[in-house]
């Protein structure tokens, strides 16, 4: 996020676009809705009326997979009706030109045509958010899980950009990271194109910094593979072992049946756990790990706040913290690494070549912890990024964008849209929830929410067991009949393997981040005999 | 301009405008006990436990509800103001169920300490006093009703902490009570259960029933510990006995939730519990898993990683880190694929 948690509770504007924040980040939504009742104005954007809803101005019931559309309208409005901030366009941004031609090209009425919004909305929603300063526009998965996923973030930032709201507290482009860790592991560069600190792999100088860091003659220099390519090489032999850790691949990939052919393919699979899961099936070797609260070490939330987590008791059996398993395998590969605990690998080799972390040492995280960049041991820490609109790699890029529509969408055959997400009282695949005591006797299987209309139509009573299929398989689940969900979309999660949302949806990527779309695939429903 | 000024037991003291004079005193650090006020909420005046003499005024005045005006006199430890607090615990007490010895409260609650300085010599609960039954058709929460002081942080929390808005007040006079909806058990509410109600109830009316019987307040050690779910990374207390998690609390100061948790955060720890854990490193042979060591698993993996290094390249080699474990781990995963076995193939479900 460009911004903090604690502006959520101050803002006086709040954009929430393909976030059902009260169940995916609940202590985020409590925030928000503080602001909401201390009078702050929200829309939200979102195919569902979620609970959000209820607290809203305004709710866009906009179209699964329209987001590009919708938000050019929005721009085209602002910028026919000379709404928008032209002091900040001018002064902190390029690419204006461009980006007015494209939107010009989608006026309220073709932006409604596309989105399901009506035209007197769409400009509703311009006025609203050019009448307060700074706007604070928060998303989730609803924007990055789509073929157009980047365009999505893209469009999200043109339009904060062409609102003058990047770079104030209460305002910003927010992402809500989904997982505890994902912006940390980001960070440390368990990525395929980056070091840790986001320093390119592809960089020379990047990469005899890090060479002469770890010891070594040399790094490869060609960007790596990502998870769906790693997958897909289990089965065509490009990949010939594949190491996996924490997660749980065949349960939370788009299309199980296909990714568990793939890892039942592969030559050797390491898996490195706390548990048993469906992926570990597939293993050829499985080693046991520390758990949270069972070493020491820091979490990075998705506000850039580098937290510590702390040891509690001894992991059962003969688990290892994970570092320490990496550290032995290093050594049996002829690599011997100094670093001896969690605090030695970030205080000696993490702020040591990752320069926005280099002012955090364990030592100054032992309260609030400090959100990043963080470039001395003098310095606070950053609240907010690209103060003022001075963005850190000179001017806010406004990029034309075209919509597209989901890669798969709606026929006569599979004439619903399946969109997925979480739940409150779940996280992903159960593997810690379900193991804790409770959370299962409040959510114990998985649902298909319907809408009344399509209830109705196909004769389905609420609670009664249906089959849900798209060309990629068949689940049988119980049906939610519920007003949250429009009429023509079915609306599962991922949270149990028996009707695992996974089966059905579509193995179709962003190309750049090769996010799979998983907010968007065609199926048909089907009363049981 | 001149400065704000206002009379603390006869001490000039500074005060900003709009601050009430529980947070004008709070600011000098000067103390003043409370039992129904809770920061950042609107307040209900509800207990008076707070209450001052103020010059003019007729009757005591809540400290916790009362802006501080300019030149405005107070005294916080008068006779008048120590007789009128110490009753106020007095009929508390006598309003409930208050039998320490066996409330999971003893030793975390604001009233036991209140007796207690204040001196209380006898408990007199009203034996024939009828109270609503006990709520706990539900995992995490029991509402004992015995118990209840009134004091209303439950429902300021749920409403105006967390917004959830799952209860409020019901019924009139004496018969008052915290009601959800359809003043039904929280399974049939709108209750999400964060826990926040407990977390803010000062006695034994709302506790954690995963907690009950496990330990005493005054057993226990707290860790500070990062929520290992979503990405808001929540400030959370580990309550430890034995080294063993007894409960989840929020660090009521730590950035970003302030005091908050949901459900998860506060009620999913047990996991690492489980029977289930995996114990010890597993090799699969002629088809099945077999126990191994350390030595044995380490060596075979890094014996197999050369050997398709050597056979097919580094390339050949793929590694997904995990985007719940720690900073450190990911960076040592990176590190082995760049490092050590000579690949960029290292990703992590980055998008998720
Ligand atoms: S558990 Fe949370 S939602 Fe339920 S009543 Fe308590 S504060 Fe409200
Ligand atoms: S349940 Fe607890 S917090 Fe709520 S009114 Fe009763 S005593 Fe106060
Ligand atoms: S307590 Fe809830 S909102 Fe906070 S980090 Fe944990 S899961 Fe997220
Ligand atoms: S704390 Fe002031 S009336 Fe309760």
């Amino acid at each position: 996020m460009t911004n903090s948690f604690a502006d959520f509770a101050k803002a006086k504007m709040i954009f929430v676009i393909g976030s059902n924040m009260t169940e995916a980040h609940p202590v985020a939504a409590s925030l928000l809705k503080m602001a909401v009742i201390g009078g702050a104005e929200l829309i939200v954007v979102d195919p569902r009326r979620t609970s959000l809803v209820d607290l809203a101005n305004l709710h866009v019931p906009i179209k699964v997979g329209s987001d590009v559309a919708f938000l050019n309208g929005v721009m085209n409005v602002l910028i026919t009706e000379d709404l928008y901030d032209k002091k900040y366009v001018e002064s902190c941004t390029m690419g204006f030109e461009e980006l007015k031609k494209k939107v010009l090209e989608y006026p309220p009425e073709r932006a409604a045509a596309i989105s399901g919004v009506s035209a007197e909305m769409i400009r509703d929603v311009a006025r609203r958010l050019a009448a307060v300063h700074p706007a604070m526009l928060m998303y989730t998965l609803g924007i990055t899980e789509h073929i157009c996923g980047v365009n999505n973030v893209m469009s999200c930032a043109n339009l904060q950009m062409l609102l003058g709201n990047v770079g104030f507290e209460c305002g910003g482009v927010n992402p809500l990271r989904g997982q505890n860790n994902v912006q940390g592991a980001c960070d440390m560069g368990a990525l395929p194109n980056v070091f840790p600190g986001y320093q390119r792999v592809d960089n020379p100088q990047a990469r005899e910094k890090f060479a002469a860091a770890w010891k070594v003659e040399k790094l490869p220099e060609k960007p790596g593979i990502m998870i769906p390519q790693m997958i897909e090489g289990l089965l065509d032999g490009k990949v010939k072992a594949f190491y996996v850790f924490g997660e749980n691949l065949a349960n939370t990939e788009p299309d199980i049946r296909h990714v568990e052919h793939c890892l039942s393919s592969a030559e050797f699979l390491v898996c490195q756990d706390i548990f048993p899961t469906e992926t570990t099936r597939f293993a050829h070797v499985i080693l046991p790990a520390a758990a949270w609260s069972e070493n020491d070490g820091t979490f990075s939330s998705s506000e850039r706040r580098v937290n510590r987590v702390r040891t509690v008791s001894a992991p059962p059996g003969e688990a290892r913290p994970n570092w320490w398993i990496f550290k032995e395998i290093a050594k049996r590969m002829g690599h011997e690494w100094e670093a001896n605990s969690a605090q030695e690998i970030w205080d000696n080799e993490v702020s040591q070549y990752a320069p926005s972390m280099a002012g955090i040492k364990y030592a100054r995280l032992e309260k609030n912890g400090l959100q990043w960049p963080v470039p001395s041991l003098e310095h606070e820490g950053t609240s907010f990024l690209h103060k003022e609109g001075c963005f850190t790699c000179g001017l806010g890029v406004l990029a034309p964008i075209d919509w597209i529509p989901p890669a798969e969408v709606p026929d006569a055959d599979y004439p619903l849209v399946l969109s997925t997400g979480r739940r409150l009282y779940h996280y992903h695949t159960r593997t810690q929830t379900g193991r804790s005591q409770g959370l299962n006797e409040l959510l114990g299987e998985e649902t298909a929410d319907i809408s009344e209309a399509d209830a109705e139509k196909y004769g389905i009573e609420h609670g009664e067991m249906i089959a849900v299929k798209s060309r990629r398989g068949r689940v049988v689940v119980k049906a939610n009949v519920t007003r949250q969900v429009p009429e023509g979309l079915v609306w599962m999660a991922f949270h149990f393997r028996e009707g695992c949302a996974n089966w059905l949806t579509n193995p179709a990527y962003d190309p750049i981040t090769q996010t799979a779309e998983y907010k968007a695939c065609a199926v048909a429903i089907e009363k049981l005999a | 301009m001149k400065k704000a000024i206002f009379l603390l037991n006869g001490k000039e003291t500074p005060y900003r405008p709009g601050q009430t004079l529980l947070e004008a005193t709070q600011a000098i650090g000067f103390h003043i006990p409370t039992l129904c006020h809770l920061k950042e909420t609107t307040p209900t005046g509800a207990c008076r436990i707070c209450l001052v003499e103020i010059t003019g005024a007729r009757s005591l005045m809540a400290a916790c509800s009362t802006p501080v005006a300019e030149g405005m006199e107070v005294f916080t430890e008068t006779e008048r103001v120590h007789n009128t607090r110490k009753l106020n615990v007095e009929l508390l007490l006598a309003s409930g169920k208050h039998d320490c010895l066996i409330c999971e409260a003893s030793g975390d609650c604001r009233l036991q300490e209140l007796a207690y300085y204040y001196g209380i010599k006898e408990l007199k609960f009203s034996q024939d006093e009828k109270f609503y039954p006990t709520d706990d058709e539900n995992p995490f929460i029991i509402r004992d009703f015995s118990r209840c002081i009134r004091c209303g942080r439950c429902i300021q929390a749920c409403n105006e902490l967390v917004v959830n808005r799952a209860i409020s007040y019901g019924y009139r006079g004496k018969d008052s009570k915290v009601v959800t909806g359809g003043d039904g058990p929280y399974t049939d509410s709108e209750c999400v259960f964060c826990g926040q109600c407990v977390e803010v109830c000062p006695v034994g009316a709302l506790t954690e029933k995963k907690a009950k019987g496990r330990a005493r307040a005054w057993e226990t050690n707290k860790i500070r510990t990062t929520c290992p779910y979503c990405g808001v990374g929540c400030q959370q207390w580990l309550h430890v006995k034995d080294g063993k998690i007894t409960k989840v609390t929020a660090v009521e100061d730590g950035e970003p939730n302030m005091g908050r948790l949901c459900v998860k955060g506060r009620f999913g720890y047990d996991f690492i519990y489980s029977e289930e854990r995996l114990k010890t490193p597993l090799i699969r042979e002629n088809g099945n898993l077999r126990e191994a060591s350390w030595d044995e698993a380490l060596d075979l993996v890094a014996g197999k990683f050369k050997e398709i290094i050597a056979a097919h390249g580094p390339d050949a080699i793929a590694g997904v880190s995990c985007a719940r474990s720690i900073n450190e781990d990911s960076y040592q995963m990176q590190k082995l694929f760049r490092a050590v076995i000579g690949t960029n193939n290292i990703d992590h479900c980055a998008r998720t």
